[in-house]
């Protein structure tokens, strides 16, 4: 891989809860994310997965290690300064989508460039433009009330990528979703990986997502313990599952 | 967006948004006619003052109010206060409480004005009745059209007696009420003396009238020199005194200013109520825009909007009401003042009472995990 990485999390450590109850979530992991890649961060409830995606999307910080986000270490810096890195470089796909009730899904979209400042015509012409890209042309002003679970997700994915991240992290983006949605919203994500060159990690547990994976990442019990990698030249619809192929190759 | 977020956050619960439109508009009506009470009392007590034309008010020593500054003064002062350098008029005003004998039976008090219009410091103002002539008639008086039930008579020609001697009603004027209750009688400075059984030298005030460039400060300080027994205020120090003595040595003013401050602690505790239970309702909209990259100040100013959009709604409905009951009191024995300024003023204070509310449901806010939108 040739690509300048887009996130380098070197030896995180994290440490919760204090005294007697204090657990050791994260011990120790290194993980580096390059453009185009659709990434899968799997393992058993437990392991530290969210945990991970937290400290790697600048919202909880390590106890030790250092990250490096689009070349700007992490470390030492304030809540109000790892907003600003939020919103500049990474978007955000939540399980239960978190939409907000009360605005359309096009206001759900044009509130993620409002935070960043943009407002006016251009944004809402950028709202408008993501939401076509997502399949949701004709739905932009409907509220999430009114959308299938599926539809908010992608509404979800139009909002995470507004505002041109180069990193989209997603936390169990298709739990909440039936089949066909899943492998929409995932075949969504590689698309946005490949065509738009970013790096897309999400933490799933969910076996129909491997198939469109460039690369899966093992964790258990806070470290990672196997990865696997698509092989070059291979299309994602034509991976159907990393694990069998790696057995096969053994 | 902030302004659709704030609005829609608003309008998403109806009745909460009542609740709190309704405390901002209680708070709001109650503030409105206590200050409004005040500043009608105020008006009331310091009328006569603000009226009188006149740049230095010379005063018998200690004299509280207007109404209660004895009758003490003498030509001696005046004769001295002329020769002050830098005065040009020396005017008498003759004021005290009589008692008043209704035409029917019983009693009442008012308060006698004895000034001669001639002399160009006082006179009875907004006559819809008579003039300032028939007054100078004999027996002549103008008094308020308000007051005819609580003197007993029935309009003007109608006749009582004030002290030693008979009274005419010649004259009515409009909206010169009394704060004491006791209605003004205005009336030439020389009947008002036989009235009262004064001596023809005896004055309440003397108002004096400075010549053209003539510095007030240091008259007054020539003045306070001369004058042995007697104060020098200017208006402005009458007219405090006036209203220390009538609004808070009574303790009328405290009452009504308690009740204000009152209005306004109710409306802050109930803003700040229904804004900290929206905002906890819709905590994890606001983690979202943590996540999503949002600064602490911009989820402050959705949450500020909230608050500035029900000050404002919550301001008209209050105002609206406020002004019902403002116009409603203008017949009565006290009635409530609203002013341009006072209108202002409260609009300020609805605006600051929602911000201090919105305080807590900042702190609230403050202390969003953004990692709590990961466990959800």
């Amino acid at each position: 891989m040739t690509s300048t990485p887009v996130l380098i999390a070197r030896n995180i450590v994290k440490e919760l809860g204090e005294g007697a109850a204090k657990i050791v979530a994260l011990k120790g992991v290194d993980i580096t994310l390059v453009p185009g890649e659709l990434t899968l961060l799997m393992g058993p409830s437990g392991s530290g997965k969210t945990t991970l995606l937290s400290i790697l999307g600048c919202i909880l910080s390590p106890t030790s290690g250092t990250i490096e986000v689009a070349g700007t270490s992490t470390t030492g810096l304030g809540p109000e300064e790892l907003a600003e890195l939020r919103r500049r470089h990474l978007g955000f796909i939540f399980q239960s989508y978190n939409l907000f009730p009360t605005l359309s899904a096009l206001e759900n979209v044009r509130i993620a460039l409002d935070v960043r400042g943009d407002s006016g015509y251009p944004a809402a012409a950028r709202a408008e433009e993501v939401l076509r890209e997502v399949g949701l042309a004709n739905r932009m002003r409907n509220y999430p009330g009114n959308l299938s679970g599926g539809e908010q997700q992608r509404v979800a994915v139009a909002r995470a990528i507004a505002t041109s991240p180069s990193i989209v992290l997603a936390d169990e983006p298709t739990a909440a979703l039936d089949s066909e949605n899943g492998h929409a919203v995932m075949a969504l994500l590689s698309r946005i990986a490949r065509e738009q060159n970013r790096s897309v990690l999400a933490v799933t547990h969910d076996p129909r997502t491997l198939g469109y994976a460039d690369r899966v990442i093992k964790i258990e019990d806070g470290l990672i313990v196997g990865e696997d990698r698509r092989p070059q030249g291979l299309d994602a619809p034509e991976i159907t599952d990393l694990t069998k192929r790696r057995k096969a190759h053994a | 967006m902030i302004f659709t977020l704030a609005f829609r956050n608003l309008f998403h619960d109806r009745i909460r948004l009542a609740v709190t439109l309704i405390g901002i508009l209680f708070s709001i009506v109650l503030v409105a006619v206590q200050l409004g009470l005040y500043f009608g009392a105020s008006r009331m007590i310091t009328a006569n003052i603000d009226r009188a034309k006149g740049d230095l008010w010379i005063t018998a020593f200690g004299a509280k109010s207007y109404e209660d500054g004895g009758m003490l003064l003498t030509q001696r002062e005046r004769h001295q206060a002329l020769a002050t350098p830098g005065v040009d008029r020396v005017i008498p005003l003759v004021v005290s409480f009589a008692e008043w004998r209704k035409p029917g039976g019983g009693s009442s008090r008012v308060v006698v004005v004895g000034a001669d219009a001639e002399d160009g410091g006082l006179e009875p103002w907004n006559l819809v009745s008579g003039t300032w002539e028939n007054v100078k008639a004999p027996e002549g008086i103008a008094i308020d059209q308000s007051y005819f039930g609580e003197l007993g008579i029935d309009g003007l020609g109608a006749t009582a007696q004030i002290g030693q001697g008979r009274v005419r009603v010649r004259a009515l004027t409009n909206g010169i009420r009394s704060f004491t209750q006791s209605p003004y009688a205005f009336m030439p400075l020389s009947r008002a003396r036989s009235l009262l059984g004064a001596d023809s030298e005896r004055a309440t005030f003397y108002l004096v009238q400075l010549a053209p460039g003539a510095d007030a400060g240091a008259v007054r300080q020539a003045l306070l020199q001369r004058l042995e027994s007697a104060e020098v205020l200017t208006k402005a120090e009458f007219r405090d005194r006036s209203l220390k003595q009538w609004l808070f040595r009574t303790g009328a003013g405290i009452a009504l200013i308690g009740g204000a401050l009152l209005g306004i602690l109710v409306g802050t505790v109930i803003v700040a109520q229904t804004l900290y239970s929206s905002t906890k309702d819709h905590l994890n909209e606001f983690a979202t825009l943590r996540a999503l990259g949002s600064s602490s100040s911009y989820i402050h100013k959705v949450i500020l909007t909230q608050a500035g959009l029900s000050a404002v709604i919550g301001y008209m409905l209050g105002m609206a009401i406020a002004i019902l009951i403002v116009a409603a009191s203008q017949g009565s024995a006290l009635p409530i003042v609203m002013t341009p300024q006072l209108a202002f003023g409260l609009f300020a204070l609805t605006l600051s009472m929602c911000a201090i509310s919105a305080l807590s449901a900042i702190v609230k806010v403050t202390k969003i995990d953004p990692a709590t939108v990961f466990s959800r």
